[in-house]
């Protein structure tokens, strides 16, 4: 589902931040990817979104060269995965429903479609009521959740997160991990990004590894 | 609604699901009628979006279209006066008149002779003579200056003929022969040709025309960078949504949409302001215009924009306003990433 090849990626000011990756994640896998700060998490993810395009080697996402897509390709090819964050990323003059809408809309559903797809993601995530309120009503936990359910609305067959449960206490990080092993049942790839280790040791999952740049365990 | 997507999640085989939701993706789900109805649904709300940004923050928009409609209001008050301006040499146009003006020593009896004279030429369609007295008493009733003339103890005026050729401008060359043998009588002091003012005046409308139209443009460009960066600000404003529908997925033109919408909005109502300001305006002056024209013996009347020019006004603001947003949008987006 996810393929980097040889991947190396450089910046102007801070010299090579991702040296020589590779790795592949398959469909219906889950994987961690950890490091120190400034290993080159971050990056990796940008690249996989497609906001940034790496310098050499090859990324595959879903059968599809990054490298190669046009602009005007990135958009669907974002669609295919469901971004995840640690500060939520929700818009706070949009209520819930709105919020977790947005896939839809951009992706041309139908207003019918969307009510049920909406209310169908916020029940996986158990805020069903909830869809009239706006994001800093709702707890850090919430808001959380209600950020998985918009990453899941459109059923992408990739969830990417980038430090999920950062701002969450270990139940809630549990409750959210438990919710990634339910999507990971039904055949998506789930890439999270944390350096919580405990939650890492915890779950006998498999770890991509970051150190300055290589990825020293896989 | 809450069993099925369960149930689905439980026991479907995962491979199925993830083709059911590839294809579900890529052709984004629904009939080609739901589907045409969500296009419209996102038009429609970008529309009605961006305008309630715009009533959200009333005084920002106030001040923005404030100054633009002024903007817009200058432009058109130029181009009224311009078509006025027309309308007044326009009237002139059919005017092929020569004056001549008689040496003081030609008699009344000798002039009237004259004019028979040169009411015989075949390219003179009418000749009026005006004596003395008429044209004292003409410049009397007039001038305004009765009381001075009444002290002269003699009447300074001179006989006028007034020859109207039968041609009109377009033959300027017949018009211009007859004019030279009316100058060679021995009894014309001077001869005058109204072609000559008209076509003065006229040069002079045609250099206050392209004055205009060069200061219009300025105006048009003031008006499209006054909205580009009323927009850049709207998008530097609402960056964080961009960025999060450009994660989600938004092509490029999703994103657009709303700001070319508040651009839009922007000109037209900058338009319509500016349509106000302009007709208020020439109520005010129109009062004065009529008693000016009134003294001049009337036939003239102030013109105010016609519906199709305010229909263009409005089109041409709108237009700016997409334009001007659009442009903007194509600068600054390629810089605005997660």
């Amino acid at each position: 589902m996810i393929s980097f090849v040889n991947v190396w990626k450089r910046y102007p000011e801070t010299g090579d931040v991702l040296r020589n990756v590779s790795f592949q994640l398959k469909r219906g896998e889950i994987a961690f990817l950890t490091g120190h700060s400034g290993a080159g998490k971050s990056t990796l993810l940008r690249l996989i979104a497609a906001m940034e395009r790496c310098g050499r080697g090859q990324i595959l996402v879903d059968g599809q060269d990054l490298s190669q897509a046009k602009e005007s390709q990135l958009p669907y090819i974002r669609r295919k995965m469901g971004f995840i964050y640690q500060d939520y990323k929700l818009l706070k003059d949009r209520t819930v429903f709105d919020n977790v809408a947005l896939p839809l809309v951009i992706a041309g559903f139908g207003h019918h479609e969307i009510t049920r797809r909406v209310r169908a993601a916020l029940d996986k995530v158990s805020l069903t009521g909830k869809e009239k309120k706006y994001p800093l009503a709702l707890s850090g936990g919430e808001q959380q959740r209600v950020g998985i359910a918009r990453a899941v609305v459109n059923k992408p067959p990739i969830i990417i997160a980038d430090e999920p449960t950062g701002n969450l206490d270990p139940d809630l990080s549990a409750e959210i991990m438990f919710l990634f092993g339910q999507f990971q049942q039904v055949g998506v790839t789930v890439l999270i990004a944390s350096h919580d280790i405990s939650l890492i040791t915890q779950l006998n999952h498999r770890v991509l590894k970051l150190d300055h740049g290589q990825l020293v365990s896989s | 609604m809450k069993r099925e997507y369960k149930n689905r999640i439980i026991k479907d085989p995962p491979v199925k699901q993830v083709r059911q939701e590839i294809r579900q993706t890529k052709s984004a789900g629904g009939g080609l009628r739901d589907k045409i109805n969500a296009h419209r649904d996102v038009h429609a709300h970008a529309l009605f979006s961006s305008l309630g940004r715009l009533v959200a923050s009333p005084f920002t928009s106030i001040m923005t279209i404030a100054v633009l409609a002024i903007a817009i209001s200058l432009a058109s008050g130029f181009y009224i006066l311009v078509n006025n301006l027309q309308q007044l040499t326009g009237n002139f146009e059919t005017s092929n008149q020569i004056s001549l003006f008689l040496r003081d020593d030609v008699s009344d009896m000798h002039a009237n002779k004259l004019a028979n004279n040169v009411r015989d030429n075949i390219n003179v369609k009418e000749v009026k003579l005006i004596t003395r007295e008429q044209a004292l008493a003409d410049f009397k009733s007039y001038s305004g200056f009765g009381a001075v003339i009444e002290r002269l103890e003699e009447n300074p005026l001179p006989i006028v003929i007034e020859v109207l050729a039968k041609n009109t401008l377009d033959d300027k060359e017949t018009l211009s022969s007859l004019f030279k043998s009316f100058q060679q009588y021995p009894e014309v002091d001077f001869a005058q040709m109204d072609t000559q003012w008209v076509e003065r005046l006229q040069s002079i409308v045609s250099l206050v025309r392209l004055f205009t139209s060069l200061v219009n443009m300025l105006l048009a460009a003031a008006v499209l960078f006054i909205i580009g960066n009323t927009v850049r600000l709207e998008l530097h404003a609402r960056r964080e949504e961009v960025v999060i529908a450009k994660l989600v997925g938004a092509t490029n033109s999703f994103i657009y949409r709303p700001f070319l919408y508040t651009g839009f909005w922007i000109g037209f109502l900058s338009g319509m302001s500016a349509w106000f300001i302009v007709t208020i305006l020439m109520l005010i002056l129109r009062q004065s215009v009529e008693v000016l024209s009134e003294l001049y013996g009337g036939g003239f009347h102030l013109m105010f924009l016609s519906f199709s020019e305010t229909l263009a006004m409005i089109s041409l603001t709108s237009f700016l306003g997409v334009l001007g947003s659009w442009v903007v949008l194509i600068c600054q987006l390629q810089n605005t990433r997660p």
